[in-house]
């Protein structure tokens, strides 16, 4: 078995399962934000006045919640969802509620590895199709709708059809240009933003084992633009350090056997890969960063889960240190640890001096929420995950989706660059 | 539910996602009325006034990629959608669909997608698994619903499968 079927079958009791399987699953973490959660709650309401019984959640320890989608709060109705979150958590007794101004917060993608909420080999699901990132440490991690984590926090147990895996194998030594953001792209362009649809993407491969957590966490994150499921890595001695510097709980991780079977095996070599660009409107649609630099652009957006971890900051103050972006940037941090780190670090002062600038964490414009929309024709450069009509503001902006190096040596052309060419 | 009849609107184009069905400055809003009202607003802005209860869409494959926003099958269904006829769909969404019993997700045949033309009335025969096609006097096959996804839609959505299935 895969990973993902060995960590499927312990939590369903099971010795052996196949892809296709459907099984309902014990879970091990929850987490819902200020989007999903007010919907949950609904739903939640809604059962019970048709007689469902509902009084706590099944395991309040076990469930964690950010604000993250409308901090800080974008109008009344943004505030009052975070208030009918805050009243609600209270009531069920759970304490990690991860509340904008107060210490740590921040998007929720970035919390769950920040803060070790999750660990290897247990099944997490949260109200967010970017729960795919979390695989990253070795957990089974996916998105759900309302419906079906209102049922999880009765429950403590979800159906799920085991997928079969799509084995990714990347080769090579990374060049200092480059990026995981780079090789993801590269991968969704190859198969499509359905091309692993149901499916679990597994990464492996030497260049895979020698990346850092930060640079891991890009390439499960947007196996959600692939449509997949999950997105995995095998726990390994970089896991290990990155957890024991965060938690002191144990954990059990789980391998896939030598023999495990994927329905399809697919090898990268570095040496083919150059710093990649997703035109819009979809994160299937590449180009090289070089074959593109006629573009002009207006905005350069450093944020998200996909790309404002601590690392994507440190490789774009490397290439703004010292010099003027030439178009309006901003910097928004995924974290408040993330943003702590970044101003004692040295980080935050040189986004500051080059002219951009540094926001709060927040889901903020990656998805059109607010903080920095696009406008009609605006033309944007960004680190985040999706590029739809609209996905930033106006269906008639464009965004280009690109790693930290490309943004930041976009920034200060003011067209799409290179980092090779700054 | 074994049968649903409607006239169709047809989306010719695949890969149709969640910020097109739903824009993200909408997430805050949790009422099905107001969520309404802008449905498919990232592709035809009239989309909520052209529609009628008890109407059909039928769109390209991997319909609903994209966010797991689950507003998108309540905009949906609130307008009055009962199915969405696609070759594929993305797996949050359908989950939505079907868990929530918003509307009925049904996987087509490719080709089935150029048979049927916008306003063509159709009729999904659910126990056969076959979509016939009034206005042509054509019938397609429509890809059975999984086991328990099956259970599910019979129940009237998950919560009510409560203790049927004990993992």
């Amino acid at each position: 078995m895969t990973i993902t079927e060995k960590i499927l079958a312990h939590g369903s009791g099971k010795q052996q399962l196949v892809p296709g399987d459907v099984v309902f699953v014990k879970v091990d973490k929850v987490m819902v934000h200020d989007v999903s959660g007010p919907g949950v709650i609904k739903v939640l309401s809604e059962w019970e006045k048709r007689g469902k019984k509902f009084d706590h959640v099944w395991d309040a320890d076990r469930v964690w919640v950010a604000e993250d989608h409308f901090v800080p709060a974008a109008d009344k109705v943004s505030a009052e969802n975070i208030m009918t979150l805050s009243k609600w958590t209270e009531e069920q007794g759970i304490k990690k509620h991860f509340k904008y101004g107060l210490g740590q917060y921040g998007i929720c993608h970035t919390l769950s590895h920040e803060e070790a909420m999750v660990l290897p080999g247990e099944v997490y699901v949260a109200g967010d199709s970017h729960t795919n990132t979390t695989g990253a440490l070795g957990a089974f991690a996916a998105g759900l709708g309302h419906t079906d984590i209102a049922y999880t926090l009765m429950n403590g147990k979800i159906w799920l059809k085991v997928p079969e895996t799509i084995l990714i194998r990347i080769e090579g030594t990374k060049p200092d240009y480059m990026m995981a953001k780079d090789m993801i792209l590269r991968i969704i362009g190859d198969i499509g933003t359905d091309g692993a649809n149901y499916k679990a993407m597994q990464f492996s491969g030497n260049a895979v084992r020698e990346m850092s957590m930060d640079e891991r966490l890009t390439l499960t994150n947007m196996t959600t633009e692939a449509g997949a499921k999950n997105g995995i890595i095998e726990p390994d001695a970089v896991t290990d350090s990155y957890l024991h510097a965060r938690t002191t709980a144990r954990y059990e991780p789980i391998l896939g056997d030598t023999d495990a079977e994927f329905s399809e095996t697919i090898t990268y070599e570095l040496d083919n890969i150059e710093p990649t660009v997703a035109k819009p409107f979809s994160p299937a649609n590449i180009s090289a960063a070089r074959e593109l630099q006629e573009i002009e652009i207006d905005k350069v957006y450093i944020g998200s889960c996909t790309g404002a971890k601590f690392e994507d900051l440190q490789a774009a103050a490397r290439i703004l240190k010292g010099r003027k972006v030439k178009v309006r940037t901003e910097v928004l941090p995924a974290a408040q640890s993330i943003y702590v780190k970044a101003v004692k670090d040295g980080l935050a002062r040189v986004f500051l001096e080059a002219g951009a600038v540094v926001g709060p964490p927040t889901c903020g414009a990656c998805c059109g929420a607010h903080m920095g929309v696009l406008a009609k024709d605006e033309v944007c450069v960004s680190t985040t995950n999706r590029n739809f009509p609209g996905r930033m503001g106006h269906v008639e902006s464009k965004t280009y989706l690109a790693s930290p190096l490309v943004a930041a040596a976009s920034a200060l052309k003011g067209k799409i660059t290179d980092p090779r060419d700054v | 539910m074994s049968s649903i009849r409607g006239r169709v609107h047809k989306f010719d184009r695949s890969n149709i996602d969640t910020d097109v069905i739903i824009p993200g400055q909408y997430l805050k809003i949790h009422d099905p009325i107001e969520l309404a009202k802008h449905a498919m607003e990232g592709l035809d802005p009239e989309f909520a006034v052209k529609v009628s209860a008890g109407d059909i869409m039928l769109c390209g494959k991997n319909f609903g990629c994209g966010s797991s926003r689950e507003h998108a099958p309540i905009a949906l269904s609130q307008l009055g959608i009962k199915a969405i006829l696609a070759p594929s769909f993305a797996r949050i969404f359908y989950r939505n669909a079907i868990d929530g019993a918003y509307l009925l997700p049904i996987e087509i045949e490719e080709p089935t997608l150029t048979r049927i033309s916008n306003n063509d009335e159709v009729k999904i025969d659910l126990p056969r698994n076959i979509i016939l096609n009034l206005t042509k006097n054509e019938s397609y096959k429509m890809k059975p619903f999984p086991e328990l996804v099956a259970k599910i839609v019979q129940a009237g959505g998950l919560i009510n499968l409560n203790n049927v299935e004990e993992g």
